[in-house]
């Protein structure tokens, strides 16, 4: 288990200071990679263009720091983590930092993705030294003014004091710092020390948030803009033949009618490839309009013609093409230990179950939008996307225009979940707005989002255990995944190590149905599969679920096997955590208790799920949820996380399905897509472990273990094993409380 | 096109729209009081609450005719410095993940603590059961309507 990030950092190589013609001092950095020896910070905040650094911290004459924090913030708290992060180690009361999105200006960004859970892990490392090297050289500067040694001097909460009882304010020496040279070894604190880190912070936009602000993509305007909204194909597998747009065009307010979709193709026809944009090839009608519900309406009154380029499936359609898959011998093989062959051969018992999971739309709450406007000069993009750099970038091949015209702005984002990784939005309102030329806002009606998504896809996992003298000898898991399978390192997650004969294939099958990153990708579905097949391995070995965990994972210990990802220790760690916290098996009458534990993202967790049933139908009480995600930078931020993760997993393994008919998405808005609500909503408790380990990610990782936990306390209820997902597809349909 | 008086946050502004108009976009297109946010469009999710003569309700479904003669307040005017106690207890409980539907769950919450100043758990699940937050920040949400409710 590689637990921290053990690089060598050269101060010199990646920070750089200036002193500010307007007064105080500005430091630039660069978190993942050398700047370029000749960059210079500029002495001006308005000249600030991200191209030689990705991240600014000024400090003002009067002491007050403020961070251009450089990632997309889309509701995981990093816009507040981070710069914490930074302000630990520069030692500063944190009611003097100021947090302001740092804006994209092309090139030189590495990792201005927010994704994975990998923000807080990536950056953890530079963003201290760079506190921590500022620090230093507003000490050294102290010093000087002083005319003492730096070691005599130290700081506090924004505050130089020597021996004698001096003192000095960061903004008093802001000025002489910013000339002097960069200190090449700065010590970092004892995490004993820290005083902002593990200190609950409020989310830094919250007064904004709670009075309206305009912050979000939605909500951005400018003199002249327009409003678009983008009729796409009702099916996948489908293509614009003809339109009609006369009768949209006589309506009020509805500015003029286009098409889109020979730039698109003619940038797929150059070669060039963004695996951020995930975008049908079709024509697609635009109405262009004065506001964006006169832009609805000429949308509705356009009469199109569509027509099938390939299959249009229907979900009975893959789903038996899936199940081919997984009976068939066409897998690539993801990692294999032992001889599974001969374990299944030798068996007392084989167990083999098979589970299934649909395709899932991420209906983040804020519909896909984008603003943009083109001219000779530039192309201006402004917008909430999870993927900015590879925005400017394809955007700038898209227009054939030299990168440094193209200028993304990112906007506080109305959920991302995955979503706005893929620039599908910005490849169609960039084209709208070069034929257009007038600032644009494309927007999208929930059912267009909801209907032309970049959707989990549907997977199916069979399972095999080979049972021997009252042990497991082989798992055999294969996966038949429409559009993708499992990536990398999942298949060196447990059990792999735990058990000798052990082997892990994938499958995939292509349709025309757009698939892409959703929460937790595959081991947000994975893990209720695997998780929920422990579950039947324990009754049929007739030993205790969380025993039979337990000592699968003393099989790891000191395992020199490099490739397995988690640590069998932290997994012991909090498996017994929740264990003792939810009071494992000792339930009152009438509840009933389901465990699961997966580790992802670099960070280990396990749930207990407490059901009770009413009328038949498992009702969630209770989540208790044990995480060792190293040292929790912002608790607050943290623990929501970690119980919206739990209750998105929760909501999502009970009631979420997308279903197709003839290529069409059956579901279109919430009135017929179930999304969990309060009073569906249990009580999640999260106890974190106590850890001096470098910090994971948590956006992602309590999720994938709660399909399983309330499976399997479904379970516990009912008898009832259910291994197609959602869950309350089994169960009569509760009545729908809805407004 | 009609033109319509409306009486939003105590202030009376006239607008030209088509009738069929939702009170959502009169607000966010025309008005630039873009806190109103649009989630769905059907009522569902609550993003658009505001107040109708204090009474919770969607703008995307209400179209512009009936919302003259009326009390309109929006997530904007629901005080002067973001000093209500739902916001105020909004703050406390640091609720927001990506904060876009706590507009309306902050609409909804405050216009059934005026109408039922000390709720159950129960009354407050089912309150607040119309409004969807897809970050499921929905533990904090209810914390916060206790604390609002004993202020």
């Amino acid at each position: 288990m590689k637990s921290s990030n053990k690089k060598v950092f050269s101060r010199r190589a990646f920070l750089k200071s200036s002193a500010l013609a307007s007064g105080g001092m500005l430091i630039g950095f660069n978190l993942f990679q050398a700047c370029k020896t000749d960059a210079e910070v500029p002495v001006d905040i308005s000249k600030i263009h991200f191209n030689d650094f990705n991240a600014f911290i000024k400090i003002s004459d009067e002491g007050i720091v403020t961070i251009f924090s450089p990632n997309p913030e889309i509701g995981q708290g990093v816009k507040t983590s981070m710069p914490m992060i930074i302000a630990e180690e520069l030692d500063v009361d944190w009611e003097n930092v100021y947090v302001e999105q740092a804006p994209l200006d092309t090139k030189n960004y590495t990792r201005q993705v927010a994704g994975g859970s990998q923000s807080i892990r990536s950056s953890w490392e530079p963003l201290r030294q760079t506190g921590a090297t500022a620090k230093q050289m507003l000490i050294n500067a102290a010093a000087k003014e002083w005319q003492i040694s730096p070691e005599e001097c130290t700081a506090r909460l924004g505050v130089i004091s020597n021996r004698t009882g001096d003192t000095l304010g960061y903004g008093d020496v802001v000025k002489l710092a910013a000339t002097l040279e960069i200190p090449e070894n700065v010590s970092l604190k004892d995490p004993k020390d820290f005083n902002i880190i593990g200190k609950g912070k409020g989310n830094v936009d919250v007064d904004k948030i709670v009075v309206g602000e305009p912050l979000y993509g939605m909500d951005y305007s400018e003199d002249g803009m327009l409003y678009a909204s983008v009729l796409r194909p009702p099916a996948f597998g489908q293509k614009l033949e003809s339109y009609d747009a006369s009768e949209a065009k006589r309506l009020p307010g509805v500015v003029d009618v286009i098409t889109i979709g020979e730039k698109y193709r003619a940038y797929k026809a150059a070669g060039h490839k963004s695996w951020a944009a995930q975008l049908s090839s079709s024509d697609k009608v635009v109405v262009i309009a004065n506001t964006t519900w006169d832009a609805f309406r000429g949308l509705k009154a356009i009469k199109a013609n569509w027509v099938a380029e390939s299959p249009l499936e229907s979900t009975e359609d893959y789903d038996a093409k899936l199940l081919a898959l997984l009976g068939g011998n066409k897998f690539n093989t993801r990692r294999s230990d032992g001889d599974i062959k001969k374990a299944f051969a030798e068996a007392d018992k084989v167990v083999e179950r098979t589970y299934e999971a649909p395709y899932l739309p991420h209906n983040c709450l804020e519909p896909m939008n984008f603003f943009a406007h083109v001219t000779d000069e530039k192309v201006r993009l402004i917008g909430p996307t999870q993927t900015p750099e590879e925005a400017a970038k394809s955007i700038a091949q898209l227009l054939e225009r030299d990168l440094e015209t193209v200028e993304v702005n990112m906007t506080r984002i109305g959920g991302g979940f995955g979503r706005r990784l893929y620039t599908d939005f910005v490849f169609e309102v960039a084209e709208i707005a070069d034929t257009v030329r007038k600032p644009i806002k494309m927007v999208s009606a929930r059912e267009n989002d909801m209907t032309t998504g970049v959707y989990r896809p549907a997977v199916k996992y069979r399972i095999a255990a080979a049972i021997k003298n009252g042990k497991i000898t082989g798992y055999h898991l294969k996966e038949a995944c429409a559009n993708g399978s499992m990536y990398g390192i999942i298949a060196d997650f447990f059990p792999a190590g735990a058990i000798e004969n052990y082997q892990v294939d994938s499958a995939t099958y292509k349709n025309s149905i757009t698939t892409g990153a959703w929460r937790a990708p595959y081991t947000n579905f994975l893990a209720s599969a695997e998780q929920s097949f422990f579950d039947e391995l324990a009754q049929e070995l007739n030993i205790d679920r969380i025993q039979l965990h337990l000592n699968l994972i003393q099989n790891v210990k000191g395992t020199p096997d490099e490739r397995i990802q988690y640590s069998p220790e932290r997994l012991e760690g909090v498996i017994k955590l929740v264990a003792e916290k939810a009071k494992w098996g000792q339930t009152k009458p009438g509840v009933y208790q389901g465990f699961s534990v997966y580790y992802s993202h670099n960070t280990h967790v396990a749930e207990i799920a407490e059901i009770v049933l009413e009328h038949g139908n498992p009702i969630v009480k209770k989540v208790t949820c044990a995480v060792d995600c190293g040292i929790v930078v912002n608790p607050t931020g943290a623990l929501q996380q970690a119980k919206g993760g739990v209750i998105d997993g929760l909501g999502h393994a009970m009631y979420a399905d997308l279903s197709f008919k003839d290529g069409v998405p059956q579901s279109n808005n919430f009135n017929n897509y179930q999304l969990i609500r309060m009073a569906e909503t249990p009580k999640v408790d999260v106890y974190f472990v106590e850890s001096d380990l470098a910090p994971t990610g948590l956006g992602e990782p309590t999720l994938p273990p709660i399909g399983a936990a309330v499976s399997n306390a479904i379970y516990a209820a009912t008898g009832k094993r259910i291994y197609k997902f959602p869950l309350m597809k089994h169960f009569n349909e509760q009545e729908k409380v809805l407004s | 096109m009609p033109t319509y008086q409306l009486k939003i946050n105590r202030k009376t502004y006239t607008v030209e729209a088509e009738l069929d108009t939702p009170l959502l976009w009169i607000l966010r297109d025309h008005l630039k009081l873009v806190g109103t946010k649009f989630g769905c469009g059907i009522g569902q999710c609550g993003a658009c609450t505001v107040h109708i003569n204090g009474t919770a309700t969607r703008s995307c479904l209400l179209e512009v005719p009936f919302a003259v003669n009326v009390e309109i307040t929006t997530i904007e005017g629901l005080s002067k410095d973001g000093d209500h106690p739902v916001q105020q207890a909004w703050k406390t409980m640091d609720v927001p993940q990506c904060g876009y539907c706590q507009a309306g769950q902050i609409m909804t919450a405050s216009a059934f603590l005026q109408r039922n100043p000390n709720p159950t758990d129960e009354e407050i699940r089912n309150a607040m059961h119309g409004n969807i937050c897809r970050c499921a920040a929905y533990n904090n949400i209810e914390e916060a309507v206790k604390l609002a409710s004993k202020q």
